[in-house]
């Protein structure tokens, strides 16, 4: 195989497992962003779901006990700024801000007993033929199920916010809520519960960050991979596959930059380190405008600075 | 219709996010400074001794003294006895407050486990000593609060144990002429302000010898964060190590440019495995992620960097480069107390005790961990100097002519990489 090859083989290994825990966070930020809210506490949904998940990994020796009371911790955590802000109509950039701060700092202090535990975690399990493809099926298909439940996620989101009665719902409640309201949904219930949805899915990030990726918790590992969801989001103009190609191009920039300095390539360790944020912020630039045709209307208030 | 309620709400609201932000700044401040809940039982040493041999991990009391009393005459820095609080006498009773600030967490398996256990060393060997600590407090003006607010508290003396600490520790110094600051890691000084730090590099040597020994594909991986005097020094040594035994070993160094993110550290091992590599060792604060990774992988090594993390990997430990910071700080401490400190820059080695070997794991063959264990006399004695010329870069410039051993002070400031390492520094 040659060098471009390798390189690209690499990069593919190195995207699926940093990816992973960005797409469930980028998920939940669609679905939120969908009913008409923006919610910048994602990041620290993550880190409640990463820092709870592993904790609960380590009391029960069960690591389903501990994805889920990550998935709930994240929602716990998202649900704060959903009273905030649907029901107190607070800021939402700044309440999603204060939010993602506080989880930090609960995480920093619930977790400092865990940071030196061991964990069994979840482990790559190879899916036979699939994964001898070649170069796709060692990156996509030896991987831990967290991950294949990821790929399958995409889609089936996609189809609820498409042709569901309840993804019709959430939808309206996302572009005009007074149209909503009149044809008999509650608008301040959707919202609620589209926001924590959107951080039970982050908290599932974050546990897999913590209990597939590294099988690890230390404080602040998730690192800002949730606001790079929130941009994500954009790039994937509010559609859960095209988020998937978002999240795997950011987790593919860290896997080449590893990859690129593993072969030496005579670059700048440093610039390649900026990679994953060069490609998101070049995508947002070009994407924009047509991003900004598909935004629910209810999002261009908060957009716009206007509220 | 509008479900959503007016202006003050908006307000009220706002003021609640500003409190529950305040709590929270509070809440980390007090967990962060909080002293640990996991000492260990004091096994009390006896007052104003100077360390075993036991003590230094096989080092010498007379060589690990010789360091001291030669910092203190080669400084032109006064005594502290001239100015600092900690130098003059307290009343009866009162302890002594000593200030340790770490980067990181004190279970990380890693740099900040190793400083913090030294300062329970310390406690446990100068009774009069109160410990304050503050724990995964970031390299910028957030360490100038932290070691502010620890003045505040009393404390006389201020350990900054990470390497980004120097600047913003150093800004302060001159605004408190009575504390005396210690950086672990700092090449230079200012008038209350010091510096000390270890040769670990002499067991990135020793455990480099064992990867070359231990390694089927010839191809070893360092897992480095930035590419600080330091590590450039332990990446060489790790590299000359393994070619000592092994002359077609190569090394492939890539940085993080985080002290610690576990999921771009696992992410590196897995390129890294992929790419054929299969001993690896890091520098990084928090080490457990690697160690683990290298674990799971089937076939791979690890040797580990700060601390024992045998513990973590069974099956793939081969074995370490550790400090043995509690004698250090207590002799410190000490000569603080009694007035004969003088800010310098302190080093020392295996022979001192400044630095250890941690344990030999078991997939590690008798013969290799004999040899092992002489290199280690050898360095500990002098008959082994690694970086004697000649040794050429990169580039194949040679860098250390025939012949040549470039003294200590020289390898710290150390910003190449030897022939036959990947990566690149710029």
């Amino acid at each position: 195989m040659n060098t471009g090859l390798l390189v690209l083989a690499g990069a593919l290994t190195g995207a699926v497992g940093p990816g992973i825990s960005v797409l469930y966070a980028t998920y939940g930020e669609v679905i939120t962003e969908k009913a008409g809210r923006i919610n910048l506490g994602i990041e620290g949904s993550m880190l409640m779901g990463a820092c709870f998940g592993f904790a609960a990994t380590v009391e029960t020796g069960n690591v389903l006990v501990g994805v889920l009371a990550g998935a709930l911790a994240g929602m716990a955590l998202s649900l704060i700024h959903a009273y905030l802000v649907v029901f107190r109509n607070t800021n939402q950039l700044a309440t999603g801000l204060a939010v993602t701060l506080f989880g930090a700092g609960v995480t920093a202090y619930a977790g400092r007993g865990y940071v030196g535990s061991s964990i069994g975690g979840l482990n790559p399990v190879a899916i036979p033929l699939l994964s001898e493809l070649p170069m796709l099926g060692k990156a996509l298909f030896r991987q831990d199920l967290l991950a294949y439940a990821a790929y399958a996620l995409g889609p089936l989101l996609w189809a609820f916010l498409r042709y569901t009665r309840w993804g019709l719902s959430l939808r309206a409640v996302g572009e005009n809520t007074s149209v909503a309201f009149a044809a008999g949904r509650n608008p301040a219930r959707w919202q609620v519960a589209a926001i924590g949805a959107g951080g039970l899915l982050a908290g599932l990030g974050g546990a897999q960050l913590s209990l597939a990726l590294t099988h690890s918790w230390t404080d602040g590992m998730t690192a800002g991979r949730g606001f790079i969801a929130v941009a994500l989001v954009i790039f994937g103009m509010w559609s859960p596959v095209r988020a998937m190609i978002g999240a795997f191009l950011f987790g593919g920039a860290i896997g080449l930059q590893l990859q690129l300095q593993t072969i030496g390539a005579p670059i700048s360790p440093f610039i390649l380190d900026m990679f994953p944020y060069v490609i998101t912020l070049a995508v947002l630039a070009v994407w924009t405008g047509a991003a900004l045709r598909s935004m629910p209307e209810g999002l261009k208030g908060v957009l716009k600075g206007t509220i | 219709m509008r479900y959503r309620t007016g202006f003050k709400s908006t307000v009220r609201s706002l003021l609640v996010c500003a409190l529950a932000s305040l709590s929270l700044l509070l809440v980390t401040a007090c967990g962060a400074s909080a002293p640990a809940a996991t000492a260990k039982p004091a096994d009390v040493l006896p007052a104003n001794t100077g360390p075993s041999a036991a003590d230094l991990g096989g080092g010498s009391p007379t060589a690990f003294a010789k360091v001291f009393t030669d910092a203190t005459a080669g400084s032109k820095a006064r005594a502290a006895s001239a100015y600092a609080d900690a130098a003059k006498p307290r009343p009866a009773g009162q302890k002594l407050k000593v200030g340790f600030i770490f980067v990181g967490s004190q279970a990380d398996l890693g740099y900040n486990q190793a400083a913090y256990e030294g300062s329970q060393w310390l406690e446990r060997a100068q009774p009069d000593v109160q410990v304050l600590r503050a724990e995964n407090i970031p390299e910028t003006a957030e360490v100038q609060r932290v070691a502010e607010q620890m003045i505040t508290q009393g404390a006389s003396i201020i350990f900054a144990t990470s390497y980004g600490y120097s600047g913003p520790i150093k800004q302060i110094a001159s605004k408190y002429p009575g504390v005396v600051f210690l950086h672990q890691g700092d090449l230079e000084t200012r008038e209350n302000y010091g510096a000390f730090f270890g040769n670990i590099w002499q067991l990135e040597y020793a455990a480099g010898q064992v990867a070359g020994k231990m390694t089927k594909t010839n191809k070893l991986g360092f897992i480095a964060a930035f590419p600080i005097p330091q590590t450039l020094l332990n990446v060489n040594a790790y590299h000359l190590g393994a070619r000592s035994v092994n002359p077609k070993v190569e090394t492939t160094f890539v940085l993080t440019s985080d002290w610690c993110d576990p999921a771009k550290q696992t992410t590196a091992v897995r390129t890294m495995v992929d790419s054929g590599i299969d001993v690896f060792t890091e520098h990084q604060d928090c080490t457990k992620t690697i160690v683990e990774a290298a674990e799971r992988s089937p076939n791979t090594f690890v040797t580990g960097y700060h601390q024992d993390a045998s513990s973590a990997a069974p099956r793939a430990w081969l074995t370490g480069a550790a400090w043995n910071w509690g004698p250090i700080y207590s002799q410190l401490v000490g000569e603080i107390k009694a007035g004969t400190y003088k800010t310098s820059v302190i080093f020392g080695g295996l022979d001192a005790g400044f630095v250890k070997l941690a344990p030999l794991g078991k997939s590690v063959p008798p013969e290799v961990q004999a040899a092992t264990l002489a290199t280690v006399e050898g360095l500990r004695n002098g008959t082994i100097k690694p970086f004697t010329g000649p040794l050429k870069d990169q580039k194949g410039a040679v860098r250390i002519t025939s012949g040549v051993v470039p003294p200590d002070a020289e390898l710290q400031t150390i910003d190449w990489l030897l022939e036959g390492i990947t990566g690149s520094l710029k």
